[in-house]
């Protein structure tokens, strides 16, 4: 397979206003079609670097090149950029089909084009019977479609998305990721979705940026991000982890009440520092065999039914919080736990992420 | 829900209380309608005699239309009121989402803005009346006009920023961000979603300046040729009220209470969108 082009290159771009520095010197590439999202907590940038993209923010510093060519100084109306609004935007004394049209006629393409195009974009994303409407005879779901539909006729070169889901309920929130993934796959656009629901991100992305304070801290695919997360932030960030904080030797770290923790050490830590070795829930296991690389014994505090799986908290002497297991229903089922019960836990040492506490 | 709540306060009153507040209500009423619906009565009586009814007849307002001092200052009037009508109302919707979609600066301007407003009619009058005359300008109905659009103009400004408070500007961007040029946004996009608001302020001006009389008393200059139907009627007056000069006050009251209630219900977005 060949190595898929870049369609867009943020090179060291900065943001600030007044005194408070929204995006501080960020690189990224995005690939043609691919699906790409930009994950980071509240007031991270996110949207200030969406915002450059779209044509309504200027950087202070830094180049955005679309196809080579530096867009960040052409104004909104002159970028084949498309942005979906977060409170969507529909022009509220238009229809359906007209707020759909309005893009292409800004286009002044032959109305019998538009019309052709509108309607099938109305099909698919399945508003025909909606198209007289207007904007406030909507449920949230139908709105977001509309928005899309209106942003995805003009087959821009790239599509933003600012928190498209964020005023959906969980249950049509999964869907509509599902619909969002499917109608990319079918028009053939690229995506750029901002998020701060980190599994909403993990199910939809091909790649995935990581900000905090206006900074990159990692960009790569989320299997590789929830793997191997590049710092301590990350490894929070995204999913669950278990912490435990001591201090880096050369085969994994030593926790505070003297276990050792048996991992591989990164590159850019030498023995000594301040570590944190940490573990995801899924990856530890009840009763390990003797031997398993790190093996601890914990108090079972409480369990949580989660449908599929059991959720257990167990304090052990390793780390001030208690560790969180998760275990499936089946193996629970198996050898049943209760709240006061003394267990083992235990997990390899592949599983095991170090990171500078 | 308040007109409820306040329904069922009535009702828990003593019915000695509640006839005594709908005496006071009717007596408050009366004193403001009567003299109005007297002059009403009066244009249509046949008799012409403020004392005796002797007949309905529409013979004062037959007799208005012959009346060419009347009707040349209801030209005049209509002049003034429409062209500092529309230029209040591009003026003023125009500054009123200048200073929405720049609110960091709007503080100390929306003060100058709204200072005709508040400013008693007869100090602006005469700060007007100076003014021209410091320019040097012949006074006619262009005073006048530049005049009504001075205070107007905050009129439609305040009416059209009272909408852009829950206006939505991220259509504005929306619309730039699906190709659209600044003008074909305004046209196609921010107009129409405010256009209730400002033909709202635009009847509110027009129903100003039709009945506003002071400050075009001061800048109409000298000579009858800018007599506006304010002034004629103060002119008229003087001579005793006359069956015509009820006619002729009860069509402005018509107008005016036609322009305004349309105003409001454009306002309250019942007609429109
Ligand atoms: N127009 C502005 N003027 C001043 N500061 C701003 C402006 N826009 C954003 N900021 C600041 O820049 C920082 C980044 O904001 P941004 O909106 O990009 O965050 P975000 O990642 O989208 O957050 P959220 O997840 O809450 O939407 C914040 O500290 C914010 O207060
Ligand atoms: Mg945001």
């Amino acid at each position: 397979m060949s190595e898929p082009r870049t369609l867009l290159q943020i090179d060291h771009v900065s943001k600030n206003f007044g005194r408070v520095t929204a995006v501080d010197g960020i690189s990224l590439d995005i690939r043609e079609n691919e699906f790409f999202a930009l994950l980071g907590p509240s007031g991270c940038g996110k949207t200030t670097l969406l915002r450059m993209l779209a044509g309504f923010e200027t950087p202070n510093d830094g180049r955005i090149l679309l196809d080579g060519r530096d867009i960040a100084r052409t104004p909104p109306n002159k970028r084949p950029v498309n942005l979906m609004f977060q409170s969507y935007a529909l022009f509220p004394h238009m229809s359906v089909r007209a707020n759909v049209s309005y893009g292409l006629e800004m286009e002044r393409l032959p109305a019998a084009e538009i019309r052709e195009r509108v309607d099938a974009i109305l099909a698919t994303t399945e508003l025909v019977p909606f198209a007289d409407r207007k904007p406030e005879q909507l449920s949230g779901g139908q709105k977001q479609r509309v928005a899309l539909a209106r942003a995805l006729v003009k087959r821009p070169r790239l599509l933003l998305l600012d928190e498209p889901l964020g005023a959906l309920d969980k249950k049509l929130r999964g869907a509509m990721q599902l619909e969002l993934k499917r109608l990319q796959h079918e028009v053939g656009i690229t995506f750029v979705i901002v998020t701060h629901d980190q599994e909403e991100s993990l199910v939809m992305a091909d790649r995935m940026a990581v900000l905090k304070d206006g900074k990159l801290l990692q960009c790569d695919t989320p299997h590789a991000v929830y793997e191997y997360p590049a710092d301590r932030f990350v490894a929070d960030f995204i999913g669950v982890m278990n912490f435990v904080p001591g201090k880096a030797t050369a085969d994994g770290v030593l926790a505070a009440n003297g276990a050792r923790i048996a991992g591989k050490l990164p590159a850019t830590l030498s023995p000594g520092a301040t570590a944190v070795a940490s573990v995801r829930p899924e990856r530890i296991r009840l009763f390990p065999k003797a031997q398993t690389a790190n093996r601890i014994s914990g108090t079972v505090e409480a369990l949580a039914y989660q449908g599929l799986d059991l959720q257990l908290h167990v304090r052990t002497p390793l780390s001030p919080k208690p560790f969180l297991v998760r275990v499936t229903a089946d193996a629970a089922d198996r050898r049943p736990v209760s709240a006061g019960d003394t267990i083992e836990l235990g997990w390899d040492a592949a599983d095991v992420r170090i990171f500078k506490d | 829900m308040l007109p409820k709540r306040e329904a069922t306060s009535m009702a828990e009153r003593s019915p000695a209380t509640r006839r005594a507040l709908w005496l006071v209500l009717s007596l408050v009423f009366a004193f403001l309608y009567i003299p109005i619906a007297v002059l009403v009565a009066l244009s249509f009586n046949e008799g012409g005699l403020p004392t005796a009814w002797s007949g309905f007849s529409l013979k004062w307002y037959v007799s208005l239309t012959g009346n060419s001092e009347i009707l040349s200052a209801a030209l005049n009037t209509l002049i003034v009121a429409l062209i500092s009508t529309a230029i209040a109302t591009l003026l003023g919707t125009l500054l009123a989402i200048g200073i929405e979609m720049r609110r960091q600066y709007g503080k100390g301007l929306e003060a100058l803005i709204f200072a005709p407003m508040i400013i008693p009619d007869i100090v602006l009058a005469i700060a007007l009346l100076s003014f021209f005359s410091m320019l040097n300008l012949t006074m006619g109905l262009h005073t006048i006009i530049l005049a009504h659009v001075v205070f107007n103009l905050a009129f439609v400004c305040s009416v059209v920023r009272a909408r852009l408070k829950s206006f939505d500007w991220s259509i504005v961007e929306a619309s730039a961000d699906l190709g659209a040029s600044a003008l074909t946004t305004f046209r196609r996009v921010t107009l129409p979603v405010i256009l209730p608001a400002v033909i709202a302020g635009a009847l509110l001006a027009f129903t100003l300046s039709v009945d506003e009389f002071i400050i075009a008393f001061f800048t109409a200059g000298a000579g009858r040729a800018s007599t506006t139907l304010p002034m004629q009627i103060y002119a008229m007056i003087r001579f005793g009220i006359t069956p015509e000069i009820n006619a002729l006050a009860t069509i402005v009251m018509a107008v005016s209470i036609t322009a305004l209630t349309l105003s409001q219900r454009f306002n309250r977005g019942i007609i429109g969108q």
